[in-house]
């Protein structure tokens, strides 16, 4: 039996083909990056090797600082917005809704399939103001309020953005969060509910205690989805104004592709990799809990 | 390992079964019913009315900008400059749908999504399916750490890999081609495909490959007669998957799809706008309503499958 199973040739037939694409195609270009942080140049006019020369200027270079404050802001602003709305719907979907919340489910889940540049194009134009006002500054108008330049200052185009990716995302979260309520039993609602705890409190304390690891998870892949945000700044603001919505990944495409800096870009594309990184080690080592059983 | 815990990836390599229903929740029990049902009904109304306006709110914030799209699409340019944005379109025209497809290029960027998103579908579903069975079914030593390796690179950004890539292609001289997308998109699809298929091949019971074993099977054979067939429906739900990864694509398609020529459906919408000039309005509507509406054609038919699939393979971020 085993020597079935153990048929080197077969792992090889099987595994070969597709480890050597990974590799080739993925694992060695890690390592290439890495050493071209070392180079000044691009494919184009040739490489110069110049040392640790890109790392010194990382930390001179002050569009780095703002990059990076603006992808972890935008991270923890989305994170904490995506995983909220998610839950909040998910509780609606379990103590509200019941068995109607099929048809909902997958209505608000839709959003989540959309090719992103079509919604970010969708959302400017909801959102614009000249030549023509969009629904949003008409509804504005109709209470009384000025039309607003959304995607004339940071701050409101960081919240047209934030608004579009929360609505982009929340049925995602939604469907996740509700899947890991399902899988409390309902005998713990039951004793619960004969023990007195309704509404807020059967939420604060029997719902959200149970619900931690599942939550726990949902803040892993939206941290780890929104440090790497890269399509929906392209396609709405592209880092506009003025670099004012810039992250990381967008620096990294501009500084190679724009300015053609290859070396700096995968410089830039290493910082963005190890904070990926640290950030999901750093979220295990807090949690403490074994995610892989539930 | 990485964050599955809230996923229940071994569903779909058996039958499916209904979803489980929760039984009517807290808040319906426990108060005593009424003398007069009439009013009972009222004010039972009336305790989930909150609700009510919550679902309504939430329908519209989600369904509204779709329909504005769509009646956008419909309009003609002087309807958008003189009219307010809610109001409907006067006449039902596709002229913008026209304009779009072949003024604005759609057709030839669709057919580059298409001709990009086929191969790398089907080269990720056999190389992924093999690997995750040699993976998980097959014995030998190092397999756990090959799993591993996979896993790394469901984690790394793909910025990490875009400018080598770029610098091969180039010296290759396959950067007037659409083969760049078609080598990046099968590789950046392996890792999540073969540690969904690892996970789906766990769920299949090891008897059943003993059996086929014990009754003369060899190792490929096992895969090809027994574990493929098994595990048929999982792939098409890793397909779908990946289908919608590759196809919303933005990051790859845009470093490799330099030339006009080459645009996918993304790039080209992308680049819709700055080609016609801000004001045309209406052909920019259409378009992304074509893009819009592909995408729903296939949610409309398939959507359990794909919520189901997506929140499997939400390990990708």
């Amino acid at each position: 039996m085993n020597n079935v199973f153990g048929d080197r040739r077969a792992v090889a037939v099987l595994l070969g083909p597709a480890l050597l694409v990974y590799t080739l195609v993925m694992l060695v270009p890690v390592l290439w990056s890495l050493g071209l942080t070392m180079f000044d140049g691009n494919p184009l006019f040739g490489f110069d090797f110049v040392g640790p020369q890109n790392i010194r200027t990382l930390f001179e270079d002050p569009r780095i600082g703002d990059a990076l404050w603006f992808t972890v802001k935008y991270a923890v602003v989305m994170t904490i917005g995506q995983v909220l709305a998610g839950y909040l719907l998910s509780l609606l979907y379990i103590f509200a809704l019941r068995r109607a919340s099929a048809l909902i489910r997958t209505l608000v889940f839709f959003p989540v399939v959309l090719p992103t540049v079509a919604v970010a194009l969708l959302f400017q134009k909801l959102f614009e103001v000249a030549p023509q006002n969009g629904l949003v500054n008409e509804l504005l108008n109709t209470v009384g309020i000025a039309s607003i330049d959304w995607f004339g200052s940071g701050d409101t185009a960081f919240i047209v953005l934030a608004l579009m990716d929360i609505w982009r995302s929340m049925g995602f979260y939604a469907a996740l969060l509700y899947a890991g309520l399902l899988d409390i039993p309902d005998e713990i609602f039951e004793s619960a509910r004969l023990d007195g705890a309704r509404g807020w409190r059967l939420v604060r304390h029997i719902v959200l205690p149970l619900s931690m690891p599942v939550l726990l998870s949902s803040v892993i892949f939206s941290i780890n989805g929104t440090l790497k945000v890269f399509d929906s700044i392209v396609a709405l603001t592209n880092g506009g104004p003025a670099e004012a919505t810039t992250p990381l990944t967008l620096y990294m495409f501009q500084t190679s592709f724009s300015y053609g800096d290859y070396g700096y870009g995968s410089t830039i594309a290493l910082v963005l990799t190890v904070l990926c990184l640290g950030v999901t080690v750093a979220i295990f080592r807090s949690s403490r809990r074994d995610l892989t059983r539930s | 390992m990485p964050p599955v815990a809230a996923t229940s990836l071994g569903a779909d390599a058996v039958p499916h079964e209904a979803a489980p229903h929760r039984r009517p929740g807290p808040t319906s029990a426990g108060l005593p019913a009424p003398v007069r049902p009439v009013r009972r009904s009222i004010a039972a109304w009336f305790r989930r009315l909150p609700v009510r306006i919550a679902i309504a709110l939430l329908l519209l914030v989600d369904v509204y900008p779709l329909v504005w799209l769509l009646l956008g699409s419909f309009k003609t340019q002087n309807e958008f400059l003189t009219e307010p944005s809610w109001s409907l379109p006067r006449s039902l025209s596709f002229d913008n749908y026209v304009e779009a497809w072949t003024g604005g290029n759609m057709a030839i960027y669709v057919r580059n999504s298409i001709l990009a998103t086929a191969p790398s579908l089907f080269l990720i579903i056999v190389l992924g399916v093999a690997a995750g069975f040699a993976l998980e079914v097959l014995v030998w030593r190092g397999r756990h750490q090959t799993l591993l390796v996979f896993l790394v690179g469901i984690m790394v950004p793909g910025q990490m890999i875009l400018l080598p890539l770029f610098t091969a292609y180039f010296q290759l001289g396959l950067t007037g081609t659409l083969w760049p997308l078609i080598i990046t998109y099968t590789a950046t699809g392996l890792p999540l495909t073969v540690f969904m298929m690892a996970t789906y091949f766990r769920a299949v019971p090891r008897e059943v490959f003993e059996a086929a074993a014990l009754d003369g099977a060899g190792a490929l054979r096992a895969f090809w007669s027994i574990g493929f067939p098994m595990v048929r429906n999982a792939v098409f739900t890793v397909a779908l998957v990946q289908f919608f990864f590759i196809w919303n694509d933005l990051l790859i398609s845009l470093t490799f799809a330099i030339r006009n020529q080459l645009r996918t459906i993304q790039v080209g919408l992308l680049s819709f706008t700055g080609e016609y000039g801000q004001t045309a309005y209406g052909p920019l509507f259409a378009a992304i309503c074509i893009n819009v509406f592909s995408t729903l054609l296939l949610y409309l038919f398939l959507n359990q499958r794909v919520m189901r699939g997506l929140t499997s393979g939400s390990v990708k971020g």
